[in-house]
């Protein structure tokens, strides 16, 4: 068996360990096992790779791709095991960013005609043929491969870095807004798209690798400004989408190599991606362009909102927290931000271990859109240990909360504003939230009265059944089932 | 025209394979998805080798090899770690 024998079947195990990989990923009991086939596949894909640059007869250097291996995966693996649960969003943007920006230098490589890669014996398309001799018929779907990976992939790049600088507080998470820039941003796509499309007909010339350049840092500018309107709490959606474009982006790499592996595995993360970010706007009623348009909430938030607008708020401190919850038998608890913020997860789970102790059922009901990651809160609770099948979603837990002795709502706030039903008037309005208002009791803990993302007051603050309690969710918890070990 | 037809065919199999994902494993799916997106490590590795280019071409051979192997062992061993939690819990609560 030859060597370019051995590749192919190397990548085609890999196609359909990738395909097993994300179907097992799909289901709690078999998605560890999955991720893991999804790993061996790519073992499977850098082995194939490398035992063709060593089928190679010209001289080849390894220095450079291993320092390369050796820096990343060091890098990599160091922050997979440092990392906090907390900052999983964070880190997810700053993953994709690098894959982004691995799209983007390998094309960049490639059109600045500084390499000639090596010739592919099944006949695809030679790279130094395609950059010598011009396009040539039937390679439109390279050609255009090539452009729009360079695009999408500095897209990724920035656009990743901004979303993790908006998370991680580094930038201002508020939305950007300046005047006319979405005509700004639509000449930049625009004149993206003419360059790329230059670029396919010039590719080969010497002006081809100007083009590029010019291209790449085009894209780069665009993946900044896409992404600053955007608030940090549409940040689900970014995320899903640039994780889904950082697929794409590898497809297109696939298309230049003619690399079905690449191919089918890009394909593959983009439609996940599209979906995660299907389901997210859907969560919050918006539709993709209108989250993408941005400057939610960034008009109304703040100077009108403050502590004036409520009345009746009542307030009460763990000590009243603890009296409420003694003798309950029935709670749920809605996770927002605000617990991942706090760092809160642990503490949540004593406090509801010991109500379980005490005879109490408690749950835990999940916005589609709480954190700022799909899915963030499932992960933060299963960090704490909390059996994932008391984390109930939304439209399941819903019609229980009327016979519900107790909501505690973390450091959420849109998501449980009962607006989002009676009020048309409401940038809420329609968006589907917990119904935490209809439970007997509901004690809100959250720093202050400040309005959530979409700069709105929430009624539940001053509703009968509702109490504040102004304190850190982390401190506040551990307050509070301190003092109900006392009375216990 | 092939490379065209395997795209379109492949995110077809993606929507069908991802569409009933629970929510629980919404992260996990993303940080996974995200790792095997570093299959660009294949363009890199190429990219990287030749003895006969540029510094400057084996320098962004270099640079595109050590982010993309980031996001592939970066993203595999995060999201192993997450989902070790879920299964730890599991096999606890039996």
């Amino acid at each position: 068996m030859g060597a370019s024998t051995f590749v192919g079947l190397a990548y085609l195990v890999a196609i359909v360990l990738f395909i097993l990989g994300i179907k097992r990923l799909g289901k709690v009991r078999t998605a560890r096992r999955g991720n893991q086939l999804a790993a061996l596949a790519m073992l499977l894909v850098v082995i194939g790779a490398v035992v063709s640059l060593t089928d190679r007869s010209d001289a080849v250097t390894w220095t450079w791709i291993i320092v390369g291996a050796v820096v990343g995966s060091g890098v990599g693996a160091f922050a997979a095991k440092k990392v906090e649960m907390t900052e999983m969003p964070e880190m997810v943007a700053l993953f994709n960013g690098s894959g982004g920006a691995a799209s983007a230098l390998v094309v960049l490589a490639y059109l600045s005609g500084l390499i000639l890669p090596w010739s592919k014996s099944d006949g695809g398309m030679n790279l130094a043929q395609f950059l010598g001799g011009g396009l040539k018929s039937g390679a439109w779907d390279q050609s255009s491969a090539l452009a729009l990976s360079v695009i999408i992939g500095g897209i990724t790049l920035t656009g990743s870095f901004v979303a993790y600088g908006k998370l991680s507080g580094k930038v201002s998470s508020n939305a950007i807004v300046f005047p006319k820039q979405h005509l700004v941003n639509l000449v930049l796509i625009v004149a993206a798209l003419v360059i790329g499309g230059l670029l396919c007909g010039v590719v080969g010339s010497g002006g081809a690798p100007w083009l590029a350049a010019l291209l790449l840092v085009l894209s780069l500018v665009l993946g900044v400004l896409l992404v600053i309107p955007i608030g940090g709490a549409d940040m689900p959606v970014v995320i899903s989408l640039l994780n889904s474009y950082s697929g794409i982006a590898a497809a297109m790499t696939g298309f230049v190599l003619a690399e079905p592996v690449l191919i089918v595995s890009g394909a593959l993360v983009g439609a996940s991606g599209l979906i995660l970010t299907n389901i997210m706007c859907k969560a919050m009623n918006r539709s993709l362009l209108n989250v993408l348009m941005g400057g939610f909430g960034a008009t109304s938030s703040g100077s009108t909102e403050d502590a004036r607008d409520y009345k009746n708020v009542k307030s009460v401190g763990p000590e009243e927290l603890a009296m409420m919850l003694d003798g309950v038998s029935s709670v749920i608890v809605v996770p927002g931000y605000g617990l991942a913020v706090a760092q809160a997860q642990h503490a949540v789970r004593e406090l509801g271990d010991f109500l379980e102790a005490h005879g109490a059922e408690v749950r835990y009901a999940i916005h589609p859109v709480a954190g700022r990651m799909p899915g963030h809160m499932n992960v933060l609770l299963a960090e704490a240990n909390v059996p994932y099948e008391k984390l109930v979603e939304m439209d399941e837990i819903n019609p229980d909360f009327k016979t519900t002795d107790m909501a505690i709502v973390l450091g959420a706030n849109d998501v449980v504003n009962p607006a989002a039903l009676d009020d048309p008037e409401s940038p809420l309005a329609g968006m589907p939230i917990l119904n935490v208002h209809e439970a007997r009791n509901v004690v809100v803990v959250k720093r202050s009265l400040s309005p959530g993302y979409a700069g709105v007051r929430n009624p539940l603050f001053e509703a009968d059944n509702a109490v504040m309690l102004f304190a850190d969710a982390k401190a506040a918890l551990q307050e509070t089932l301190a003092e109900l070990k006392e009375v216990a | 025209m092939t490379g065209l037809t395997v795209f379109i065919l492949a995110i077809f199999l993606g929507f069908e394979l991802i569409t009933k994902v629970p929510p629980t494993l919404h992260t996990p799916l993303m940080s996974g998805a995200n790792a095997i997106s570093g299959i660009t490590i294949v363009g890199a590795l190429t990219c990287a080798y030749n003895t006969g280019s540029p510094f400057l071409a084996n320098f962004m051979g270099c640079l595109a090899v050590a982010t993309a192997m980031i996001n592939v062992v970066g993203g595999f061993m995060v999201t192993d770690r997450m989902l070790g939690m879920f299964g730890s819990k599991e096999d606890g609560g039996r």
